[in-house]
């Protein structure tokens, strides 16, 4: 982990409509950093990382990466795209491919690749998330866990600097959450920089280096795991904890 | 019979003029609908492209949606009849006298409007694409025409087949219409046969057989394209812990966890 921010979010605000979903974040993730953001259904968790890849366009407020200016006029979307990945709660693989397809489509129509560079770095990143046998196999003969590990694998075939997770395990049964904290588990200690919005608690304790805590559309508290679960400052974070905590034992 | 008699009588001493209308019939419904399908790809693509947030260039879209909208509800909303008349002698008209040639008239207005109706079946098939589909491919940088062409194109053929299925055979159909504008289809051939024998009701029951194995044939023909499309049930699995050079080839549709 370096001191160099990598992503920075100022004051950044997001209205659907009159509905008011982020009303001025600020938050600067440095690489190599995992945060974990948590927090009740419609805090704005997920409209916040929506908003750093540009999928929800940002109502005020600005966002850097890596020193540049992303809403910008003339700032080139698509290239920034492929430098922070994402990882959606319903997988979003492309239906009418294959495996290996959907992690190969990317690198060479955006990228740029050759079909052979793309193919073995595609198998390279389904072999590290256990998924290399598939790669003949249609999205929908797949579970949901073997899903978002090729999504994982999608991602990473286009070597992003960051990751962004959108609630990875909330679609999934419980007994394939394991298989994908696993892997993500695995891609945090290689030095990834991730932002992982989750309600896997244990997943945000043990994994991240950083943990934000969100309400009511903004950062309520920002502090490293150790203070967040154990002495929060912020009354608001130890009542979430306790609601939630006390639901999993 | 006589009735059979003279079905028999009519068959062979006609069939040659019988099959050249068929023929005619089956080219121009085949080539109309696939011009029709290409038009309607592209309308539907344009007009689903979100809007620039650049003003200028907004200005232009909404033009262009405007002018696709016109011709979509101009040619969904004239019979096709009265359009064929429009396009034949209008274009007489305004030339001073000379016409177009017949078949690539007939072509040109069946393609235009089966283009109306498949832009409007397209542009269904891509709303009903999850957005997922669209975000996944944002995700990693593709643009509008790249998620169109290699995500939601092939998706969005195999949901709208059976639409465009339909309008195949309305065209084999509807190509009748084109004798207005005297167009050698199978129609108008058939008109010629029963003036020149008086028999209406037998030749025209000819005829009705001749239009049922034409649409029932393409109609067999596309369930097949269409079983094509679904793509393989099956898949491999390339190793096992005990074999990394193993093949298991699943066949079961759906894993049970999901």
């Amino acid at each position: 982990m370096t001191d160099e921010p990598i992503v920075v979010l100022k004051n950044l605000t997001k209205s659907f409509g009159t509905n008011r979903v982020l009303k001025g974040i600020d938050l600067s993730v440095r690489k190599g950093e995992v945060v974990s953001v948590i927090g009740a259904s419609g805090s704005g968790k997920s409209t916040m990382l929506r908003c750093i890849n540009l999928l929800e366009r940002p109502s005020s407020g600005s966002i850097e990466f890596c020193g540049e200016n992303v809403l910008g006029k003339d700032f080139d979307l698509r290239r920034y795209r492929t430098k922070v990945g994402m990882v959606f709660q319903q997988f979003n693989l492309f239906n009418n491919m294959n495996v290996l397809r959907n992690c190969v489509v990317g690198q060479r129509r955006v990228l740029g690749r050759s079909k052979a560079e793309a193919e073995e770095t595609a198998m390279r990143f389904l072999a590290k998330v256990g998924m290399d046998a598939y790669v003949n196999a249609r999205p929908r003969q797949l579970s949901g866990g073997q899903k978002q590990r090729v999504a994982i694998a999608r991602a990473l075939s286009m070597d992003p600097d960051v990751l962004l997770f959108d609630e990875p395990t909330s679609a999934l049964d419980p007994e394939m959450v394991g298989e994908v904290l696993h892997v993500m588990k695995e891609l945090a200690s290689s030095g990834l920089t991730m932002i992982v919005v989750t309600h896997e608690m244990s997943f945000a304790r043990e994994v991240s280096s950083r943990v934000v805590f969100m309400d009511g559309g903004v950062v309520a508290e920002d502090a490293s795991p150790e203070v967040i679960f154990n002495r929060p400052a912020n009354p608001r974070t130890a009542e979430f904890l306790h609601r939630v905590l006390d639901r999993e034992v | 019979m006589a009735f059979f008699s003279e079905v028999k009588k009519i068959w062979l001493a006609y069939y040659p003029q019988l099959f050249m209308g068929m023929g005619n019939t089956l080219l121009i419904a085949l080539v109309s609908t696939v011009i029709g399908l290409l038009i309607g790809i592209l309308v539907g693509i344009v007009r689903t492209i979100p809007l620039s947030r650049k003003p200028l260039l907004r200005w232009v879209q909404r033009v262009i949606n405007f002018l696709l909208s016109a011709y979509i509800e101009i040619f969904r909303g004239t019979p096709m009849m009265v359009q064929a008349m429009v396009i034949f002698w209008g274009y007489a008209f305004l030339s001073g006298g000379t016409t177009l040639p017949l078949l690539p008239s007939a072509i040109l207005i069946v393609s235009v409007n089966t283009g109306a109706y498949i832009a409007e079946i397209v542009r269904g098939g891509i709303i009903s694409v999850d957005t997922g589909q669209y975000e996944g491919a944002e995700s990693i940088g593709m643009s509008h025409f790249q998620i169109m062409f290699h995500v939601v194109i092939p998706q969005v053929m195999r949901n709208i087949l059976p639409a465009v299925s339909n309008e195949f055979i309305i065209n084999i159909k509807d190509t009748s219409v084109l004798s207005v504008i005297g167009v050698v289809e199978l129609f108008t051939q058939a008109k010629n046969v029963a003036k020149g024998t008086f028999a209406i009701f037998e030749t025209y029951a000819i005829v009705c057989v001749m239009y049922f194995v034409m649409t029932f044939s393409v109609s067999l023909l596309l369930r097949l394209v269409e079983r094509l499309l679904e793509g393989k049930s099956t898949y491999t699995i390339c190793g096992s812990q005990s074999d990394s050079a193993s093949m298991i080839r699943i066949t079961k549709e759906d894993a049970p966890n999901d």
